[in-house]
This record gives C-alpha cells, sequence and structure tokens, in this order.
C-alpha cells in the first residue's frame, strides 16, 4: 500500500519541484480536455503558453494584466501568512475602482496632473475600508472572515452596479450602465508610449521589494507570521494577534484597493460593469502558486496572466470561451496542493 | 393577503436549496470538514442537472446527474484533503474556482437551451385550501422531501451508533482512531455525502427553482449554506429553520418591488448577503456558545501516525 511518511523536515527540493510538477499535471489535464472537445490539443497549449510570450505586443499586455494580480497577491501573502483567511479581495478591488472613480470624476481640463495621485489614494483606502468591516467584525464579533470577506464581494458587485447604473452613469453613454471616460489628468499614466503598461508595474516591483524587507527584516513582519503559525507561542511573546488580523485585512484592502484603481483609471479608463475580471480570486492562486514568497509570487503572475490572455486567444481564435481560464487556475490550485504533499511528506510503498 | 401567500410559497422553495446544500454541509462539518467548495460544486451541478433534464427529460434523472456530479467532485477533495492532508480551506477554494469556470465552460452550449414546460405540483385535496394551499400545498416533491431528510438526519446523528461514530469522528479523530474506528474513511464518505447533497440542491436551482442556465447562477447560495451550519450551530433542525429564514430574505425583494418600495433594485439585491453578514456576526458574539457546539476537529487534518 502506498503510504505517506512525514519528513524530518520539508523537502528543499519539492518547494521549488512542486509548483512546476502541478504546471505539468495542469498542462495534461488541459490536453486531456481539448482532446475530449475535439479541438486540437497542440493548438489549445499553443495559445495558453506559446502565443502569450512569443511576440512583442503581448509581452506587454502580459505585464498589463500580470500587474493587479500581483499587486492584490502581495497583499493576500501578508493575510495567508498570519493565518487570516481574506478570500474577499475581489470585492476589495471593486470598492477600490469606485473609490478611485469618485475622485477621477472630479477631475475636469483644469486640473492638476497629481490629481492621479488622489485617484490611486482614493482605491487604497477605499479598498481598506472595504476590508476593515470585515476585520471589524472578526474583532468585535468574533465572525468567520473567510464567509464575511466573501459576501461582501457580493454586496460590492451590487454596490458597483447601482452607480454605473445610477448616480455616475454618463448622460452622453447611449444609455449603456457605465460611467463617462475619465479625464486625462485623472489616467494613471503610462510608462512607455504606445504599449498599455503603466506605472503600476513599477509600484508592484517597488511592492516586491516591499514586501520582501516587511516579511523578513521587521519585527512586525515576523510578529505577523509567528501569530498565524503558532498563535500561542505568540501571545507568549507579547504579539498582538488582534493587531495582527487588522494588519493583515488593511494591507491586502489597500493592495486590492490599490489594483483596483490601478486598473479602472489605467487600461479601462471608466467604471464599467466588466471592471471585476475575477483578478481577486485569480491573486489567492497567484499567492499559493508563489509560495507566498514575493519572488515567487511575481512567476505565478506572469503565469496567470498568460491564463488570461491563454483564454481570451482561446476565445477569439479558437471559438471556446474565456472561462477556459477559471478551468485552468483551478486545476493548477488543485495540483499544486496535492503536490505540496511532497515538501512535508515522503510516498512510501508498505506491504499491508 | 393573496400576495403573502405567494410570498410564502417563495421562500419555501429558496430555503429548500439553502436547506438542502447546507444539510449536506452540516454532514461534512459534523466529521470535521469544511468544504468551501459548495458553491463550484452546486454550480456544476446545476450544469449538469439542466443538460440532463433538456436532453432526457426526467427531472429525476437530472437530480441524479447533479448529485452524481457533486459527489464526484467531493471526492476529489475528500483525497486530497483526508489522504494527501492538504489545507482544507484553500481545497475548498480551487474547488470553487474550479467549478465555476468549468461549469461556465461546459454550460455555453446550453445557454439558450429551455426545459419543456412542465405541469404544476399539488398535493390532492390540500392544495385547494384557500390561501394555505397555494402558500404550502402547490410545490415540487423535493420541497417536502427536504424536511423528511432533514428528520432522517436527525435521527442518525442522534438516535444510532453510526451517528454517534460520525459525530466522535468530528470531536476527536484521535480517539476515534484509537478506539479502531476508519476515521478517513468514515470522513471520505460524509464528504461525499454532503458533495451529494449539495449536487442535489444545484440541480435544484436549474432544474426547478429557475429552469433555465446562466453563468454563475447559484449566485452565492453555497457560501449563504455554508454561513448557515455556523447559524444553526450544527443542528439539523436549525439548519431547516435557518435555511427557510434566509428563503424569506431573498424572496423579500421581488415582493418588496412588487408593491413598489422606492429603493433602486440592487440595494434589495444586497439584502441576503448582508443578511448573512449580519447573522453571523450575531451569532458568533458569543465565542463560548460556538465552542460548545461546534465538532471539536473541524478544519483539522488528521492522519493516523502522524
Amino acid at each position: 500500500m502506498l503510504k505517506l511518511e512525514a519528513r524530518a523536515e520539508p523537502s528543499g527540493a519539492w518547494t521549488y519541484a512542486s509548483p512546476l510538477l502541478a504546471l505539468g499535471l495542469t498542462v495534461i489535464v488541459g490536453v486531456l480536455m481539448f482532446t475530449a472537445l475535439g479541438k486540437d490539443p497542440l493548438r489549445g497549449l499553443e495559445m495558453f503558453f506559446w502565443l502569450p510570450i512569443k511576440s512583442g505586443y503581448p509581452w506587454g499586455e502580459l505585464l498589463v494584466k500580470a500587474t493587479p494580480l500581483l499587486i492584490i497577491a502581495l497583499g493576500l501573502a501578508v493575510c495567508f501568512r498570519s493565518n487570516v483567511w481574506n478570500i474577499g479581495a475581489e470585492g476589495q478591488y471593486i470598492i477600490g475602482a469606485i473609490a478611485a472613480t469618485g475622485v477621477a470624476l472630479l477631475a475636469d481640463g483644469q486640473s492638476s496632473r497629481w490629481l492621479v495621485l488622489a485617484v490611486m489614494l482614493a482605491g487604497v483606502v477605499g479598498g481598506m475600508a472595504w476590508a476593515g468591516i470585515t476585520a471589524l467584525l472578526r474583532d468585535r464579533f468574533n465572525a468567520n472572515e473567510i464567509l464575511v470577506s466573501l459576501m461582501l464581494v457580493y454586496v460590492a458587485v451590487q454596490v458597483l452596479s447601482y452607480l454605473v447604473g445610477g448616480p455616475w452613469k454618463d448622460p452622453m453613454g447611449f444609455n449603456f450602465p457605465q460611467s463617462k471616460n475619465f479625464e486625462a489628468v485623472a489616467r494613471i499614466p503610462r510608462l512607455f508610449d504606445g504599449s498599455r503598461v503603466s506605472i503600476g508595474v513599477l509600484l508592484a516591483t517597488a511592492g516586491v521589494v516591499g514586501l520582501w524587507v516587511f516579511l523578513f527584516r521587521t519585527r512586525t513582519g515576523f510578529s505577523l507570521q509567528v501569530g498565524g503559525l503558532a498563535p500561542a507561542a505568540a501571545r507568549y511573546a507579547g504579539f498582538s494577534s488582534r493587531r495582527a488580523l487588522w494588519a493583515a485585512l488593511l494591507i491586502s484592502g489597500g493592495a486590492a484597493g490599490l489594483a483596483g484603481a490601478l486598473e479602472v483609471a489605467g487600461p479601462i479608463g471608466q467604471l464599467t460593469p466588466y471592471v471585476p475580471a475575477g483578478y481577486g480570486f485569480a491573486a489567492i492562486i497567484v499567492a499559493y502558486v508563489g509560495r507566498l514568497h514575493p519572488i515567487g509570487m511575481v512567476l505565478s503572475a506572469i503565469l496567470m496572466s498568460m491564463f488570461y490572455i491563454g483564454g481570451e486567444m482561446a476565445q477569439s481564435r479558437l471559438g471556446l470561451t474565456k472561462s477556459l481560464t477559471g478551468v485552468f487556475q483551478g486545476l493548477l490550485l488543485f495540483s499544486l496542493l496535492a503536490c505540496d504533499t511532497l515538501v512535508n511528506y515522503r510516498l512510501i510503498w508498505r506491504k499491508g | 393577503m393573496e400576495s403573502y401567500a405567494l410570498l410564502l410559497a417563495a421562500t419555501l422553495n429558496a430555503g429548500t436549496v439553502l436547506a438542502i446544500a447546507s444539510l449536506g454541509l452540516l454532514i461534512n462539518e459534523k466529521v470535521g470538514i469544511v468544504n468551501l467548495g459548495a458553491e463550484g460544486m452546486m454550480l456544476c451541478a446545476a450544469i449538469a442537472g439542466f443538460a440532463t433534464v433538456v436532453s432526457t427529460g426526467s427531472d429525476w434523472l437530472g437530480f441524479a446527474a447533479g448529485m452524481a456530479v457533486g459527489a464526484a467532485l467531493a471526492a476529489v477533495f475528500g483525497l486530497l484533503v483526508i489522504w494527501l492532508n492538504t489545507n482544507q480551506y484553500a481545497t475548498g477554494l480551487a474547488l470553487t474556482l474550479f467549478g465555476t469556470g468549468f461549469s461556465a465552460f461546459v454550460g455555453t452550449g446550453f445557454v439558450q437551451a429551455k426545459i419543456p414546460e412542465r405541469s404544476s405540483f399539488a398535493v390532492p385535496y390540500l392544495s385547494d385550501i384557500p390561501l394555505v394551499g397555494p402558500a404550502l400545498f402547490r410545490h415540487h416533491p423535493l420541497v417536502y422531501l427536504t424536511v423528511v431528510l432533514a428528520l432522517l438526519l436527525i435521527f442518525f446523528m442522534y438516535r444510532t451508533r453510526s451517528g454517534l461514530i460520525m459525530r466522535s469522528v468530528g470531536e476527536s479523530p484521535e480517539s476515534a482512531h484509537a478506539l479502531g474506528y476508519p476515521v478517513r474513511r468514515i470522513r471520505l464518505l460524509a464528504v461525499v455525502a454532503g458533495g451529494a447533497l449539495c449536487g442535489l440542491a444545484g440541480a435544484y436551482i436549474s432544474v426547478i427553482y429557475t429552469p433555465l442556465w446562466v453563468e454563475g447562477m447559484v449566485a452565492g447560495k453555497g457560501w449563504i449554506a455554508l454561513a448557515l451550519t455556523t447559524f444553526a450551530t450544527w443542528r439539523p433542525a436549525r439548519v431547516l429553520l435557518g435555511a427557510y429564514l434566509f428563503g424569506g430574505v431573498t424572496m423579500l425583494q421581488f415582493h418588496l418591488q412588487g408593491i413598489g418600495v422606492d429603493v433602486p433594485s440592487q440595494f434589495l439585491s444586497m439584502l441576503p448577503y448582508i443578511a448573512t453578514i449580519v447573522v453571523l456576526a450575531l451569532i458568533s458574539r458569543n465565542p463560548q456558545w460556538i465552542r460548545v457546539n461546534m465538532p471539536a476537529s473541524i478544519g483539522k487534518p488528521f492522519y493516523p501516525g502522524a
């Protein structure tokens, strides 16, 4: 019989090999799925794993989609490392986008270029406030943060739908439920002409460095993680679990809100019902596949971005649906969790 | 008065979805497993059930298909969580993400499909009573079977030896293991049974409740069902009660719109979610109360000999 035997310490090799093995498994299942649908599996895989990195233009697109994923995931890593289960980043992202829109719509032709800072700041504050509700209910009422943060996603979607269909609807918009286009001064500056890549990439990079320093070089970062791993030990050492809860939720909420602001005032440029693209959920996978490590998450954010572009290409070129992206994302997380068993356990064959 | 009878009828209908799923999740949690994949299982079961009814015309085959899909997905989840010791929350989340994408992917061909009009249901004689009849006795048989299911579950959990063993696995897997019970097999069985019930609830949504297929049509009912087990402090009778209560909140929005309450529809659509949050906060406020009722090993892995 196949048995698991606990390793004395986690296997270093498998820590790195497991995400690759998981990716391999995802590809295999993907091939089976394409074959079952009567589509050429090679063409299918090409959409997901080759075209997104082939020519010059999609490279920029890869970064455009990887940026919000990475920013949200960086925040979530703080949460998950401190064992706070914020799975409502999607809602915090939406409210961040809404708050940013609120500021962006104030702009007119004479507004200063610095207004864009206020737009981004509004996004951060919006996301923090939304996550703060979860923190408050967990702290004061002991309400399960998984369910509360998730329920708030549905509430945020309704708030968005109300705003774009009512108060913020563009009067010149042919009755489409969307806000007017933001003034140029309220738009996130682009990094180069002719590419949709914005300065969000720089913020994400700064976030990677910042998170690394915070997690591995500061006392607060250390105490957060101890609180997550060993609450009793943390209490003994005088680290407050309440502070950890608030810090984790506010940081991740702020990050998700910032991502929402960068997206709505960046590539999209107006508030529409299509602002939520599932980045908040995909970022959970980014965080896990990247091992909650800043550098790892850079790689997994790019991978997840490939899945997004692959889904779009499979839709436009193979006539499949974009939802394939979600299928691959789910499969990847599934396989990763299964493969991660090998980090802590050895597979052994024992009779009986 | 007539409109209140209809509101009550709609409440029972909506509550049934939540009750079936939540009873399934209760079985999971009683053995110590939280399955955050409920939403994903329900979505996959919804499309499976709908597709089956479209091609065979039989509601009951549709329910069976939904249950089979729910059970199969739950089995994968169970193997990962119970045998490979993966994190329950992350694995459940993976299941929901996968299920959401997969159901949308498989369902594209069924977006326009229609289920043939079926005759309405009525309990003979009782359904003719004015007001009470339309409110209580013109439902799909599954509405009544759900109540029976809850009663059976109460009997099983608190009056049979197997039920006692099941609960002991949830309270202390170590002791149950020491007594020689196959803890992991019992847990897997409960997870699969719970998945089948979530599947049934999903199929009920797409076959009876709103007979059509739309991407993401479960719309958070899986998550509300998860919250209901806490709300009910893990008691089947209270799950049933809570499900009808939340069914009522879901239906209230349409009723309020019907009687012309001048509030944007989006705010009414928020009601079930906000109600869930409020109720969750109120119930959880007393940690003692939760701790006493909650299965002790909930969310914790158990690996014999580890």
